[in-house]
């Protein structure tokens, strides 16, 4: 956190920039920008950072980041950081995407980096839903829950189950750092700030592929208050993702 | 060398630093030369997941600033349209090399032209061109994907190489042009290197500030009429005194040209018209060729797709007929020899 | 003393720094800002502490925490 004045303790990050951003009331996509800002900040590596934007909800974060990113076609995201990673291997490249980039469309692109060991890191936005596009069923949709595409809730003889990607990508050996947070309370927030420095540290550090999954709130699409969204996470979401570090090596 | 190893040696020679890509015939050879020379010269290589991956890849590595390439053979290219499409949005300098087969579906692995309009009309959604040279032997596949990287980074579009499975797999000798000094590839200060000492560059294709869109289209459509004037290419053979003028490109002008001789040496006067850039259409030269001659005969491995685009440079001052052979058929010069006399006869 | 100060125009409403306040200091407003939302605001009381949760979960980087 950047201390502009001595008496300031918390502020604004350098690198994200004024403009108010286009989220919901209550979207944790706000609140992941802002980490990712501030462990650049603090790494002091905006001037080496690139970032690759995804396809869904957070395809305009390249109006609040102030360094630069590309935007990549729906779940190439992994493949676009690939080529910019190998080519400039001493800046540092990260993805952010959300469950239908990563989880449905992107699914190959992600599990070929990771296995790859690409020297990159994935920040994973995991909200269950389809935001962008109106609130339809994503790979990561609960079990019963009501999406517009799964009016009578999801069935898992019809859709199938949720998937859980970081326990996928955890038995590639290609995947050094992998964790799994949440921002449904101050508390979690603080703990998937430090998932997000401990994932650029891995990149720093040359140890290959880093991703933190953070479980997200969209209280629009979920049809409840941004107060009901965290309780949900907490009571709901958290028991079918554990919160956690899920592999680290 | 065969043709996709020329164009490989083509592409080192321009610089290029970054290749993706995934298997399939008859392009492999390509992929397996590139793997060699970028571990030679400390280049990237990466074998992709998939073709949507490869040429993402190649976005990533275009938007990093480098000189890069994939390769494919038509099914192959399908797949990749849709990040063509991104790159063509993106004013993404690249190379893609497609050395076409037999189709649609599946098809088989047998030299074909039927890609034609994937690679000329843009291919992918929206409104975009991709710069498309055609070469037709071993020495203009590497002169010419020299060309396309120097084409591609001039007006910052991707560019293709458009041959067939004939092409790439024949031997031939090649003469080797001086090494390039390397520092003359263009300067790309839009490229993502980190934000050190600039302002933040963003690349991006999404553009949705009112009436934001309509003016990016502009610009790119004003930069496709620049390219229509000044990058056309082609070669002509005989074609101040024909009465038949035989249109072809790629193998099948090599063959057309044989047909031609053929003809010449019968008494019927012939003579060649060879795109060597598709997109840009030579346009023009075929035109201006309908004050000479009447009839003119378009000669592919397809259904008949360049022939349209004559038929709308001549627009109804001349009979153009066609002759075509698909799935793998290759056009002989005796076919075409025939098809030359009963044009000349009507 | 500790404080904080709340962006009101930048506030949508969403209230997760109110439940995350360990004082209960953060009320919600009977006024609409530009948004026409209800924003939160500081009830200025000598509890804050200064512990900055609400800045942590706040969406919409609207809080800055004064020490």
């Amino acid at each position: 956190m950047k201390k502009t004045e001595p008496n300031i303790v918390f502020s604004r990050p350098i690198t994200l920039r004024e403009a108010e951003n286009h989220y919901c009331a209550g979207c944790g996509h706000g609140i992941v920008h802002r980490l990712v800002c501030e462990t650049v900040d603090e790494f002091n590596i905006r001037e080496k950072v690139i970032a690759v934007a995804p396809v869904g909800c957070a395809v305009l974060a390249y109006d609040y980041w102030d360094f630069d990113v590309a935007e990549a076609a729906h779940g190439r995201t992994p493949a676009v950081a690939t080529g910019i990673k190998r080519v400039r291997p001493g800046n540092i490249v990260f993805t952010y995407q959300g469950d239908g980039d990563l989880a449905a469309i992107g699914t190959a692109e992600i599990i070929h980096a990771a296995n790859r060991g690409e020297n990159i890191t994935v920040i994973f936005v995991n909200n269950g839903v389809y935001g962008m596009t109106g609130g339809q069923m994503a790979p990561t949709t609960l079990a019963g829950q009501k999406t517009s595409t799964t009016q009578y809730g999801r069935s898992l003889r019809r859709e199938g189950y949720p998937i859980k990607i970081l326990e996928m990508l955890a038995v590639l050996p290609g995947t050094r750092y992998l964790e799994r947070t949440s921002v449904h309370s101050a508390h979690e927030v603080l703990r998937t700030k430090r998932a997000i420095k401990k994932a650029f540290q891995m990149q720093i550090e040359g140890k290959g592929f880093s991703m933190v999954e953070v479980l997200s709130m969209c209280p629009t699409y979920w049809g409840m208050s941004p107060i009901q969204a965290a309780d949900r996470i907490k009571n709901e979401v958290s028991t079918f993702y554990p919160i956690g570090v899920i592999k680290s090596c | 060398m065969c043709g996709n190893e020329a164009c490989g040696e083509g592409a080192m020679i321009a610089g290029c630093a970054f290749y993706a890509g995934y298997p399939i015939t008859p392009q492999n050879e390509l992929t397996a030369y590139m793997a060699k020379r970028m571990h030679e010269t400390g280049g990237v290589f990466i074998q992709a997941e998939s073709e949507l991956a490869a040429i993402n890849m190649v976005f990533g590595a275009a938007c990093a600033g480098v000189r890069a390439m994939t390769s494919s053979s038509s099914p192959g290219i399908s797949l990749k349209q849709e990040g063509i499409s991104y790159l063509a949005g993106c004013e993404l300098p690249c190379v893609i090399v497609n050395m076409q087969r037999g189709g649609p579906g599946l098809g088989n692995i047998a030299p074909s032209q039927g890609d034609y309009f994937q690679a000329v009309k843009g291919g992918g959604h929206g409104d975009y061109r991709t710069l498309v040279l055609a070469p037709a032997s071993a020495q203009e596949f590497l002169e010419y994907t020299i060309l396309a990287f120097d084409l591609a980074d001039k007006y910052r579009n991707p560019a293709m190489i458009l041959g067939d499975g004939l092409l790439g797999q024949m031997m031939e000798p090649i003469q080797m042009p001086a090494v390039r000094d390397q520092k003359q590839v263009t300067e790309k200060p839009w490229a993502l290197t980190g934000c050190k000492g600039r302002e933040p560059n963003v690349i991006r294709s999404l553009i949705l500030a009112e009436g934001g869109l309509e003016e990016h289209n502009k610009k790119l459509q004003e930069k496709f009429k620049l390219i229509t004037q000044a990058e056309v290419r082609y070669e002509t053979v005989h074609t101040k005194d024909s009465s038949v003028i035989l249109v072809a490109y790629g193998s099948v002008a090599r063959i057309a040209k044989s047909a031609m001789e053929m003809a010449r040496a019968k008494g019927i006067k012939t003579g060649l018209i060879r795109p060597i850039t598709l997109w840009p259409f030579p346009e023009k030269v075929i035109g201006g060729a309908c004050e000479i001659t009447k009839k003119f005969l378009v000669v592919e491995m397809s259904a008949g797709q360049m022939v349209e685009d004559v038929r709308l440079a001549v627009n109804g001052r001349a009979q153009v007929e066609f002759y075509g052979r698909m799935g793998g058929g290759i056009p002989t010069e005796y076919e075409i020899l025939q098809q030359i006399e009963a044009l000349a006869a009507k | 003393m500790a404080k904080i100060k709340i962006d009101k125009d930048r506030c949508k409403g969403c209230y997760l720094c109110v439940v995350n306040c360990p004082n209960a200091l953060i009320k919600v407003s009977k006024d609409l800002n530009v948004r026409g939302v209800k924003a939160a605001y500081f009830s200025g009381s000598v509890k804050c502490t200064g512990c900055a949760m609400c800045a942590v979960i706040c969406p919409d980087c609207g809080i800055t925490v004064f020490k």
